[in-house]
């Protein structure tokens, strides 16, 4: 257990902003056709601080997703901007970003060192020292060994670390993560979560973080953002998170304030699920 | 009394299987001949089909004609895979184009192209440049559809994460679209062996000097069928040593590739 408490929280970060959506709308067009549209989002003004970790909840098909995919410059909203560190995303990718994606990403023809060093090789780093620093953020997410699997030799959990050691071995200002950790059982999960939250820890990057998973939500973020019920989903509430860090992901769900923060957070989020509930029924 | 188990992993039984199933078909037309309950004359002999195609090789007459065949078929076979791979890629690309051609090239898909080796004899003489311009129209075909559908089948996520890491569109290219078209390739390669051969044989049946076709079509002249059998088996052998070889590339090459049921029993 951890007796010794820093005040990390305390030391808040200038609020400036590295990721800020401003009144963004995404519209698809819907397949029952006749220029029918769905829209997803609508109107999201929603900005991320330098160095803050925050986390977006909401029900399933809410639009989670399409807000990381807007941030990411692979989707381009249908009205409204989005801007990185200031400047306007228009039409291109972020290259300050890199992305988890909620399914399997990685390239099935290349074993899991190729994989982690691709990034560094699209970026000019010579082969053979993409390859050492490949191996090194191998060890680092726990597949020390395991390099030379190809995907579909590793577990659903050991890809998603790949796909982890991947997204991070570009030492990215920003991290767009999907629902990471979603397919894994809740000891590889809560290992996951920690070593996630001592990566961070050690740069503070600023970290826009998906999940199902209020709980999770809550461990890991400085801030929790929720999402209403699609469509024409906007965000709805958002909680600052005071618990102190450095954080033991376990040990941290009995505190007090914890359950605090998860009550008063699941009595939004809960009105909103239902409603989702209610309409794919219906 | 223990049933024979018929598992498909017993390799040693399968080859005897396959040596009995041969040998049993080789002796039926054998005893059918020889018993005459069917012509020989029309059916040839197994024994005479032997001694023809070890005759071949001992007087060597057979080299020259095997070499012009092998050399066709290598040529288009390398050509049209080249040129398919790369027309595949491009218009995979490039949709515009693609839409613009689609027509023109289920047109040409759709022609019976064998009906071009008289045209392509006027064209390239009749040397070996028309057959193998001949095999190329064969072969292009096979491996461009595939290698188009390989690249309209690359993973959107996938895709859109290397475009996250950086890459370029070259990068693009090199690390994403030609390995994953590369799995359709190969399982084309395989119909456009035997593909190539057609392409090579029947330019030859049609006007040459030499080359098996030409040898089959001397031996049909003089109702030699027994030259006749043995020269489509021999273009049957090599088929089937191109095919080993593409297969041998593939299994190379596709390493990545996942394979049902991967595992292996304990080592005692
Ligand atoms: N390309 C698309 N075309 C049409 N509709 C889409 C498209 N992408 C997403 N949608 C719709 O937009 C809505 C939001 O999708 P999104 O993937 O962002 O949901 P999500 O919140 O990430 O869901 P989950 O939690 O299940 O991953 C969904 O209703 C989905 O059907
Ligand atoms: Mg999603």
């Amino acid at each position: 257990m951890n007796v010794l408490k820093h005040k990390f929280a305390e030391q808040r970060y200038p609020a400036s902003p590295t990721i800020n959506f401003d009144a963004v709308t995404c519209a698809f067009a819907s397949n029952e056709g006749g220029g029918k549209t769905y829209t997803a989002i609508r109107d999201v003004t929603l900005t991320v601080n330098d160095g803050e970790f925050l986390s977006i909840v909401g029900p399933t098909g809410c639009g989670k997703s399409t807000l990381l995919n807007v941030a990411a410059g692979l989707m381009r909203p249908s009205s409204g901007h989005i801007s990185i560190f200031g400047k306007e995303l228009q039409g291109g990718l972020n290259r300050d970003a890199s992305y988890l994606f909620q399914a399997d990403a990685l390239m099935p023809w290349k074993n899991a060192e190729d994989n982690v060093a691709a990034g560094l090789i699209f970026h000019g780093t010579p082969k053979a020292e993409a390859l050492e620093v490949a191996r090194d953020w191998l060890v680092r997410v726990g597949l020390d060994g395991h390099g030379h699997k190809y995907p579909h030799q590793m577990s659903g959990g050991m890809r998603k670390r790949a796909g982890l050691a991947q997204a991070l071995a570009l030492n990215p200002r920003i991290l767009l993560m999907d629902e990471p950790f979603s397919a894994l059982d809740i000891q590889t999960r809560q290992l996951m979560e920690n070593e996630l939250l001592q990566l961070w820890a050690a740069d503070r990057k600023s970290v826009m973080f998906v999940t199902h998973d209020l709980e999770e939500a809550i461990a890991l973020s400085d801030r929790v953002v929720v999402l209403s019920a699609g469509p024409a989903t906007r965000p709805i509430a958002e909680f600052d998170i005071d618990l102190d860090r450095p954080r033991e992901v376990a040990d941290i769900r009995m505190t007090q304030r914890f359950l605090q923060l998860h009550a008063a957070i699941w009595d939004v989020l809960k009105g909103e699920v239902l409603k989702s509930y209610a309409r794919t029924r219906s | 009394m223990r049933a024979l188990a018929l598992d498909p992993r017993n390799r040693g039984l399968v080859q005897a299987s396959r040596l009995i199933l041969l040998s049993g078909g080789v002796f039926i037309w054998w005893l059918c001949t020889t018993m005459e309950w069917l012509p020989p004359f029309f059916f040839g002999d197994p024994i005479v089909v032997a001694q023809r195609m070890v005759g071949w090789f001992i007087s060597g007459e057979i080299f020259l004609h095997l070499y012009t065949t092998l050399l066709e078929t290598l040529l288009a076979f390398g050509i049209g895979t080249a040129l398919g791979l790369g027309v595949g890629l491009w218009l995979a690309l490039s949709p515009f184009f693609a839409e613009v051609t689609d027509p023109f090239l289920k047109a040409f898909n759709s022609m019976p192209r064998l009906i071009f080796a008289p045209i392509f004899a006027l064209w390239f003489g009749l040397g070996i440049w028309s057959k193998i311009a001949l095999g190329v129209t064969l072969v292009f075909f096979v491996v461009f559809f595939n290698v188009f559908q390989g690249v309209r089948e690359v993973s959107p996520v996938v895709l859109a994460n290397t475009r996250m890491l950086g890459a370029s569109s070259r990068q693009l290219m090199r690390h994403v679209y030609l390995p994953s078209a590369m799995s359709w390739v190969f399982s084309s390669l395989h119909n456009a062996v035997g593909i190539a051969f057609v392409g090579s044989v029947v330019g030859e049946y049609l006007g040459s000097e030499k080359g098996v076709g030409y040898v089959i079509l001397l031996a049909e002249g003089v109702f030699d069928i027994n030259s006749v059998i043995a020269g489509i088996l021999l273009l049957t052998i090599f088929a089937l040593l191109l095919d080993a070889a593409v297969s041998f590339c593939e299994d190379r090459f596709m390493r990545w590739r996942p394979e049902a049921g991967q595992t292996v029993g304990a080592t005692a």
